[in-house]
């Protein structure tokens, strides 16, 4: 639309002079915000490609000792042998509320059987908080072990008459960090079935960013769903806006009949039912032995995504073939194929940018939201959008587990649209060139 | 123009029946029935269910059954909210998602091309960079995310206010629509002011513009008789399907604000595979979808009269 | 977003008002029906609790009380009722053991198709009548008089009389029924009710209301005038908003939640929801799961104390060992009490073993990946991405999840499509046998199709014998069995949290009969 009639005005009419002025000069591409955008690009590529090289950590390790734990650095920690059910040792009753053992794998309390009251209930709360903290148990017995979450931070412990609500002992518990024998084995870091001789310290790996409602490490959870995300994010969109391009051009090119029954398509397709759909091209699909479940997503993004592309390009070439530097093109005789590579295609060439700048945070938040009604990737391959969906859950209590992957989400999704702009703006500045 | 209109409605009814067709078939190709329930059936209830549900007879007569049915307007009754009919489902419920959708549009239209003209006046100076910020922040935060956290602050202020500025959830007073409609409409809204930063920035570089800035046009006659009707184009473009996207994909808002609209009422069908209830919002909403989209083919015609009617554009 | 700070706001409503008696909900879902003889779910159920009244209902501490009928006599083969005469329906018309004949035998039509309907098998004819080979009219039930009803058994049925208090065996009004025809129930003004609540108000996907019944013989007990639910939404975080807002006085709490309610100091509260979650396996022929050496090997993998401390982390959730929750009913105490459970500690080497014990039996080298069928809630894919691991980590055996979504994962329960699933199982009537019948190779809730003889028998001992102790004795047999030959791998006994409104006293969490009930609450000034 950058060209208009007055120009022709002023020249006579032939080919030769045509192409000595269509011509679209090799846009200008190192701008400074190209340079930053694919910096940010190759940052995140790297990231996710040699990033877990580097890391080396197994982004689907679970540590169950570290539950939704903060940032740490590498640590030793006990080996707990014996963390089944616990009865205090049969002596004389304790004078006041006594820990017998505390570590991150259980905390034992007993405490003197006080007269009159039926049920005792069990306070913790994080010793810096005030307040009772959360009512872990209620139990008829004067002794309790607890095993629900223990994180290494120090504990509040209360004991109150279930009945009447009164409060009856307290007292600050530090657990010391531990790992049971059962999960020191399941990791691979004590061997199975030699009994005998075993170290009663080892050594743990540090977790930069913490980890996850499960004990996996979110620094190596963000390389691999980084990998899902990006791959997702540029193929999807780059096959739908591709074919609904060519078809929207085609309907805008051809005219007529061609161009109703395509639009009758694309409105047909654009009804469709996303979600009933999305379903069923996962059941049709299925998840074969071994799969991800990326592909069905690809093929039924593409599938369903493509008519919002179709459409502009459409719309973009019906207005482009009324103005007269086409019309005037190809009366002096430029083909069909010169007309929309020279004359159409730069200028389109911004909206499918604008349109697939766009399209990249689409198709992620689509994998998210698919993953989100478990349509998406299959565990344990993962995404940002699914580790979102982890997260989300924990928000609150835990909000780094979806501010993080959320965060690359939006540097991706910022890098892209600098990227797009930059090369819009690297393209219209033909417009300027051949205004002089 | 009004054969246009009628031609466009005429194929607006066979995209109509091709929904049903590929939803009908894709619908009984997903495994199970609405008939399936947590505890096992005996048999002779079974039996009796997909009598009363004609699920008992062949495929294709089920298709034709449904055909006639939807002709005389009648989708049936819905498998999972026993005793109820679906077009008063749908009667019920349409409007309420119509209104949220069409307040978010609204804000989204206005916000949208409001803040691309702005973005493309100043480009590359700091209004331009506010709005593109906002754009991405929109545009980087999952919707269910987003809509969570308005509540929050909704919450936070009516408690810092100690009374009701504004409704945490539920539906029935004017208060009821703002929240919801806006963080409905932000995605779109977003994404409209990208398009309309675009367009707004080729007219301001536009021959015709400067055409028209040389033959004395200036100020708002300009703005609004040479830039923003021409600018304004490629969004008009985008309408269609963002109705289409906001009426049906307001889905995770009605969840989170306990809005009563009808996208719930679908997504849950589909995952109860209520097969009438299905059937019917499909229809419906197609038909929904193709009255926008001859609508804005309309408009877009009157705001560009490039573009000729008949043949929709065809010389 | 600072313009909406400009809007006007409306009054502040309360969670709680003392002064109208008036307490205000957000309902997860919309009750589908509030037919009482089709009725199949929770919000339903909830809601017929406070609408209707059945022979018996629950008291104030869980006990069975008088309801309708004001004295009953229970027999081998039968029971007999003695209905109170000021029991009255909305309209005014007395509540007689006509309704119940007809609301039973309507339950039961074939054309009726209730999906409850097998919970009146016990009584004479009951079956046959549910096939269609007998006529409603040779139910075993029948009203001697309008007060008078007596019921014949088929069967035992010791637990009959918490069977009066279900859902489905509330009474019906023939002439209403006649009335609305297939819209029965579908509006509040198409049902008749004779409980303590009136329905009010039924804006559909929206709004439920319910006012005191001026109609219930007993009204003066009814302490809450109005419970008032303008809000229906099944997400956690929007129901606790709307908590922290008061604007209305319980909310559930999942694990994000919990430590933001802590923080805010609410008051949490818990109830065991007598339901067990379970790892099924498939016996179908050529499945590795039917083999026993490899469910043994998963028994000494999977911890549930582990699952429940660490995995799902909240208080009220108890880690499961035996078939039978906690919460079932033995002699005189809990059944688990009387007959306590063995309890199998995790072993990774002796899991192994079995693996190699399992591949020697089964003639192959490696375990193929096995398929397990799972849920599509967080929770339910947490637990399966554990699961996935310990099975990598723990036997080398690669677990796939297939998540699906409810009615699918339901299909492919029952068309066997999995290895695993992880399914769960709520009681439906206050006995054991509601658990212990489901993996009889007759039960079609028993999705892995196990079939074992001793299983079946000792079931059919139970089912034939009147005798409590016999009864129990031969379920120490069945919780034995599940053990030691793992048809099932309990994991979890599920627990609700949730938090309530501290004015709001005397609310009822229960098992059976209507949770949560509102029947004996107040509100504290």
């Amino acid at each position: 639309m950058a060209m208009s009639v007055f120009r022709f005005a002023r020249r006579t009419w032939a080919s030769a002079d045509l192409e000595q002025i269509a011509p679209v000069p090799l846009p200008k591409m190192a701008t400074p915000a190209v340079v930053l955008s694919s910096l940010v690009v190759v940052a995140l590529l790297l990231f996710v490609s040699i990033g877990p090289l580097v890391w080396g950590q197994d982004p689907s390790q679970q540590w169950l000792s570290q539950i939704s734990a903060g940032p740490s650095g590498p640590h030793s920690v006990r080996l707990i042998r014996d963390n089944g059910p616990w009865q205090p040792p049969v002596s004389e009753p304790p004078q006041s509320l006594v820990v017998h053992d505390a570590n991150t794998e259980f905390v034992r309390l007993q405490w003197p059987q006080i007269e009159g009251v039926r049920r005792y209930r069990i306070y913790r709360a994080s010793a810096h908080k005030a307040g009772l903290g959360l009512a872990i148990a209620e139990t008829d017995k004067a002794y309790y072990q607890d095993q629900l979450q223990l994180s290494y931070q120090i504990y509040r412990y209360t004991i109150a008459d279930a009945d009447s609500g009164l409060l009856l002992l307290a007292r600050e518990v530090r657990p010391e960090a531990a790992i049971s024998l059962f999960e020191a084995q399941l990791q691979g870091l004590v061997p199975v079935g030699k009994s005998g001789r075993q170290a009663k310290w080892l050594e743990m790996p540090g977790h930069p960013l913490g980890t996850d409602a499960l004990g996996r490490d979110i620094l190596a959870r963000l390389m691999a769903g980084g990998r899902t995300s990006l791959f997702v994010g540029v193929v999807a969109p780059l096959l739908y806006i591709s074919f609904g391009c060519i078809f929207g051009a085609i309907a805008g090119l051809a005219g007529g009949w061609v161009d109703q029954v395509a639009m009758r398509f694309v409105d047909f397709v654009v009804a469709l039912p996303f979600l009933l759909f999305m379903i069923l091209f996962r059941v049709a699909f299925g998840i074969g032995p071994g799969e991800n479940g990326i592909m069905p997503l690809i093929v039924a993004m593409l599938m369903l995504s493509w008519p919002g592309s179709a459409r502009l390009i459409r719309g973009q070439v019906l207005a482009l073939r009324g103005q007269a530097f086409v019309e005037a093109a190809k009366l002096a005789g430029v083909s069909t194929s010169r007309v929309i590579l020279r004359h159409m295609l730069p200028n389109v060439l911004p909206m499918i940018l604008v349109a697939f700048s766009f399209a990249i945070p689409q198709a992620i938040f689509t994998e998210a939201f698919l993953s989100f009604i478990g349509m998406g990737v299959s565990p344990p391959t993962t995404s940002w959008g699914a580790l979102c969906n982890d997260g989300i859950k924990t928000l609150l209590s835990h909000p780094r587990q979806l501010l993080l992957p959320a965060l690359f989400i939006s540097v991706s999704v910022l890098a892209f649209n600098l990227l797009g702009d930059a090369l819009r703006d690297a393209t219209d500045r033909r417009a300027g060139v051949a205004k002089a | 123009m009004l054969k246009f209109i009628a031609k466009r409605l005429l194929s607006g009814a066979i995209t109509i029946w091709f929904i049903a067709t590929a939803t009908f078939f894709a619908m009984h190709a997903v495994p199970g029935d609405p008939l399936t329930q947590e505890k096992a059936m005996s048999p002779a209830v079974r039996a009796q269910l997909e009598a009363r549900y004609g699920l008992d007879k062949p495929l294709i007569e089920q298709y034709q059954l449904f055909l006639g049915n939807m002709l005389q307007g009648d989708f049936g009754i819905s498998f999972t909210q026993e005793n109820r009919k679906v077009n008063d489902i749908i009667s019920k419920h349409f409007p309420i998602s119509a209104i949220l959708g069409l307040a978010a549009v609204l804000i989204a239209l206005v916000g949208g091309v409001a803040a691309g003209t702005v973005a493309a006046y100043y480009r590359n100076r700091w209004p331009d960079r506010l709005v593109m910020i906002g754009v991405i922040a929109a545009i980087s935060v999952p919707g269910f995310v987003i809509a969570g956290l308005a509540q929050l602050i909704i919450v936070a202020m009516n408690n810092a206010a100690g009374k009701t500025l504004l409704p945490v959830a539920g539906w029935g007073s004017v208060n009821h629509i703002w929240v919801p409609a806006l963080v409905l409409g932000l995605g779109t809204m977003a994404y409209l002011s990208r398009i309309m930063r675009a367009s707004m920035l080729e007219v301001l570089n536009a021959d015709f513009n400067t055409a028209a800035k040389a033959k004395g046009v200036h100020g708002l006659r300009l703005f609004w008789h040479h830039q923003l009707r021409n600018a304004v184009l490629p969004v008009v473009t985008e309408l269609g399907p963002t109705i289409a996207g906001v009426t049906t994909g307001g889905f995770v808002v009605e969840l989170i604000f306990a809005i009563p609209g009808l996208g719930r009422y679908f997504v849950q069908a589909v995952q109860q595979l209520d097969y009438t209830v299905i059937m019917g919002t499909t229809v419906f909403y197609g038909a929904f979808l193709v009255l926008v989209v001859v609508l804005v083919d309309i408009s877009y015609g009157l705001i560009d009269p490039r573009i000729r009617l008949h043949g929709g554009g065809g010389r | 977003m600072c313009f909406l700070l400009l809007v006007a706001g409306q009054a502040w409503t309360q969670a709680v008002d003392a002064d109208k008696a008036k307490v205000t909900l957000a309902l997860a879902t919309e009750p589908p029906t509030l037919n009482s003889a089709v009725a199949t779910d929770t919000i339903a159920s909830f809601i017929l609790a406070h609408l209707m009244e059945g022979l018996l209902v629950y008291g104030p501490d869980g006990e069975l009380a008088p309801g309708v009928a004001l004295r009953w006599q229970l027999d081998a083969d039968g029971a007999h009722f003695w209905l109170r005469d000021d029991a009255r329906w909305s309209d005014g018309k007395p509540v007689t053991a006509h309704d119940f004949v007809f609301a039973w035998r309507h339950a039961l039509n074939p054309k009726t198709a209730s999906q409850y309907a097998f919970i009146f098998y016990p009584i004479k004819n009951a079956e046959a009548v549910n096939e269609g080979k007998l006529a409603p009219s040779e139910l075993g039930v029948r009203a001697i008089s309008d007060t008078e009803l007596k019921v014949e058994f088929g069967s035992p049925c010791p637990y009959f009389l918490s069977l009066t208090a279900f859902m489905t065996f509330l009474p019906l009004r023939e002439d209403v029924l006649a009335q609305w025809g297939g819209r029965y129930a579908a509006d509040a003004d198409k049902l008749t009710v004779n409980g303590p609540y009136l329905l009010t108000k039924w804006v559909h996907g929206a709004h439920l209301q319910l006012r005191k019944n001026p109609q219930y013989w007993h009204s003066a007990s009814v302490r809450i005038n109005e419970i008032d639910m303008p809000y229906i939404t099944a997400d956690p975080s929007s129901q606790f908003n709307l908590f922290r807002d008061q604007q209305i006085a319980m909310a559930p709490l999942d694990t994000g939640l919990l430590n933001e309610a802590v923080k805010r100091g609410f008051d949490i509260e818990y109830f065991h929801t007598g339901s067990l979650y379970f790892l099924e396996f498939n016996f179908r022929e050529g499945r590795i799961t039917a083999n026993r050496a490899f469910r043994k090997a998963v028994q000494r993998l999977i911890d549930p104390a582990v699952l429940v401390n660490k995995i799902i982390g909240l208080p009220g959730i108890q880690p499961a060992y035996s078939l039978f929750p906690v919460t079932v009913k033995g002699l005189k105490r809990s059944f688990r009490e009387e007959y306590p459970v063995l309890r199998v500690d995790p072993d990774i080497a002796a899991a192994r073993a079995y693996i190699r014990k399992a591949k020697a039996e089964l003639g192959i080298s490696e375990i193929p990946p096995l398929m397990l069928l799972a849920g599509d809630s967080p929770r339910a894919l947490q637990e399966a991405e554990y699961y996935q691991y310990l099975f990598k980590n723990g036997l080398g055996i690669e677990l796939r999840i297939d998540q699906q979504v409810f009615k699918q994962r339901l299909e492919k329960m029952r068309r066997g499509d999995f290895d695993l699933v992880s399914a769960a199982w709520g009681p439906d009537y206050d006995d054991i046998m509601t658990f212990a019948d489901l993996f009889a190779s007759w039960n079609d809730n028993n999705r892995g199709r196990y079939n074992n003889a001793l299983y079946d028998r000792w079931i059919r001992v139970a089912q034939n014998s009147n005798d409590p102790r016999t009864r129990f004795n031969a379920m120490a047999q069945i919780q034995r069995i599940v053990v030691d030959d793992v048809p099932i791998l309990p994991t979890y006994e599920n627990g609700a949290l949730y938090v309530q409104n501290p004015r709001l006293r005397g609310v009822r969490r229960n098992i059976f009969g209507g949770d949560p009930l509102f029947r004996y609450a107040w509100i504290e000034r």
